[in-house]
């Protein structure tokens, strides 16, 4: 009742246009759907959807390895690890992606830490550009990549892997073929975990983009907090769900599989 | 076998928990600085502590925080547990399964218009009372549900229902059982969802931020500051709300047990 209800009025919302004076005027018109391919909309949710894609994607290629480490430990340490790796996540966005903002200004510890051993002569860009919005969302997130990870790494027996590498197979290639399509479904788990929150985020971009570089939750917010166009955001945030509704369907499809194919829990 | 060729996950494990913790002990370390600069340490000093004592705005913010905390805490809780029974004892469905876990995967953003477009028909438009603290009370208990709901439900798993049965067969009533059988049985499940749902309304500032009409929590609060600039007090801030939320994080951690950190 208290999220359905809400949600529902979100695609009602979409369908009728601003008033004058803001506010809603109740009179059904697909208006939104079209100002929604408009190019300079598109633009924003491209790159929203390539800003996450990256985000999840360098993820990975941390998470995977880190999740292994772990996963590869004493039993008692397991534990201890992973308390270690998710906590900082339960503190507060804001403060986390404000923590960036101090490290990489002009004046930033990094930026210092560059000119000092001499690598660049003056500082370089690091805060509101791409890179440092991706930085902050693989910051933020990827202990949700870990997670799951680490949960489809620890079930897999070592066994398994040692037979390939004995059969002959390279480590690489006993990786490729063995390990990584038994750990799909953490895999899978873990970038939907990283991608979803990123692709609606709102602090990251705000605060690490500067306003320059919008992503689709700052255009909701424009939206709702600035240019009182309730319809229009409305309009945004059901594009951000469908979005989300097709990467889910992509995954629920490629856990059936595996199930059919007995991967899914070997 | 594989020891042999672990250093090089090692060295990947190390550098991640170097980069999670990095940016969070600078700011630590930057809030006893008492040159107020990133870049140049000028003494140790509690200095930017005193002066967030003084922040009447800050102060202000923080205890409609604390108000908020409380009550989304108690009827998320309460929800909560009742949650955790139905799906658990009474209906078995993936679907309302699903339907219950939505606030903890969606992008809170869409959430948050989602019912800053509903309280602001109900509570502005037909109750004529505004947007306020119990607007971002229940926003925060809309998710802090779902998640006690998912603590409670894994300790309920565990539990054995056999006892509740030899309770009532001893001639103890519902209400006893319940008291005296079921819930010291569940309580730690029950304490740790209270403690993470009371974090998360800590720290929640995008349902907050849509959701607060003029009020002001103490997220929004430290959003406006950074958003005005760096500052040494917000580090003193910053530090202040990472170490309430690490010790009651651990807290509830230690109270789930350890067989699931999520």
């Amino acid at each position: 009742m208290l999220l359905v209800v809400p949600v529902g009025l979100i695609l009602a919302y979409s369908l009728f246009r601003r008033g004058t004076y803001g506010g809603v005027v109740y009179e059904l018109n697909l208006d939104n759907f079209e100002r929604l391919f408009d190019p300079i909309y598109l633009d924003v949710v491209w790159f929203s959807v390539r800003v996450a894609v990256e985000a999840t994607a360098v993820s990975l290629l941390i998470g995977y390895p880190a999740a292994w480490f772990i996963a590869t430990r004493p039993r008692k340490w397991r534990t201890v690890l992973l308390v270690v790796v998710v906590l900082p996540f339960w503190t507060s966005l804001l403060i986390r992606t404000y923590a960036w903002m101090v490290l990489l200004n002009d004046q930033g510890l990094v930026n210092e830490a560059l000119t000092g051993i001499g690598i660049v002569d003056e500082p370089v860009k690091l805060l509101y550009n791409e890179f440092s919005i991706v930085l902050g969302l693989v910051y933020g997130y990827l202990p949700l990549m870990i997670l799951p990870l680490y949960a489809a790494i620890e079930r897999l027996s070592p066994e398994l892997r040692e037979a390939a590498t004995d059969l002959g197979a390279s480590g690489w290639r006993a990786f490729l073929t063995v390990t990584l399509p038994l750990t799909r479904t953490g895999v899978v788990a873990g970038c939907l975990f990283v991608f979803v929150p990123s692709l609606g985020n709102f602090i990251v971009p705000d605060l690490l983009g500067g306003g320059r570089q919008s992503m689709v939750g700052n255009l909701i917010q424009v939206q709702f907090l600035k240019a009182r166009d309730w319809p229009f955001g409305a309009t945004l945030a059901l594009a951000v769900i469908a979005l989300m509704t097709i990467v889910l369907v992509v995954q629920a499809r490629t856990m059936a599989r595996d199930r059919r194919e007995g991967v899914a829990d070997a | 076998m594989r020891s042999r060729r672990s250093w090089p996950v090692g060295l990947v494990f190390g550098a991640t928990v170097v980069f999670l913790y990095l940016p969070i002990a600078v700011l630590v370390v930057l809030s006893f600085n008492a040159s107020g600069l990133p870049t140049s340490w000028g003494g140790f000093t509690t200095g930017w502590y005193e002066q967030l004592a003084h922040n009447d705005a800050l102060l202000d913010s923080a205890l409609n925080t604390l108000i908020v905390a409380v009550w989304a805490t108690i009827i998320s809780v309460v929800l909560g547990t009742l949650l955790a029974f139905g799906l658990e004892r009474a209906v078995r469905s993936s679907g309302l399964d699903a339907v219950a876990y939505v606030p903890m995967v969606v992008p809170d953003i869409v959430l948050a218009i989602a019912l800053l477009s509903f309280y602001n028909l109900v509570f502005t438009q037909w109750l004529g009372v505004g947007l306020g603290l119990w607007s971002v009370i229940l926003g925060h208990a809309v998710f802090g549900i779902a998640f006690v709901a998912a603590i409670v439900r894994t300790r309920l798993r565990h539990f054995d229902d056999s006892t509740v049965e030899a309770s009532l067969d001893l001639g103890a009533n519902e209400l006893q059982t319940f008291r005296h059988v079921t819930l010291p049985a569940i309580a730690p499940g029950v304490v740790a969802g209270a403690l993470v749902a009371f974090t998360l309304s800590l720290d929640e500032f995008v349902i907050a931020f849509f959701t607060a009409g003029t009020t002001v929590t103490f997220p929004i609060q430290v959003y406006s500051m950074v958003r005005f600039g760096i500052t040494p007090e917000i580090n003193a801030a910053a530090t202040v709300v990472v170490g309430v939320s690490l010790v009651l994080m651990l807290v509830a951690l230690r109270l789930r047990g350890s067989e699931d950190p999520a």
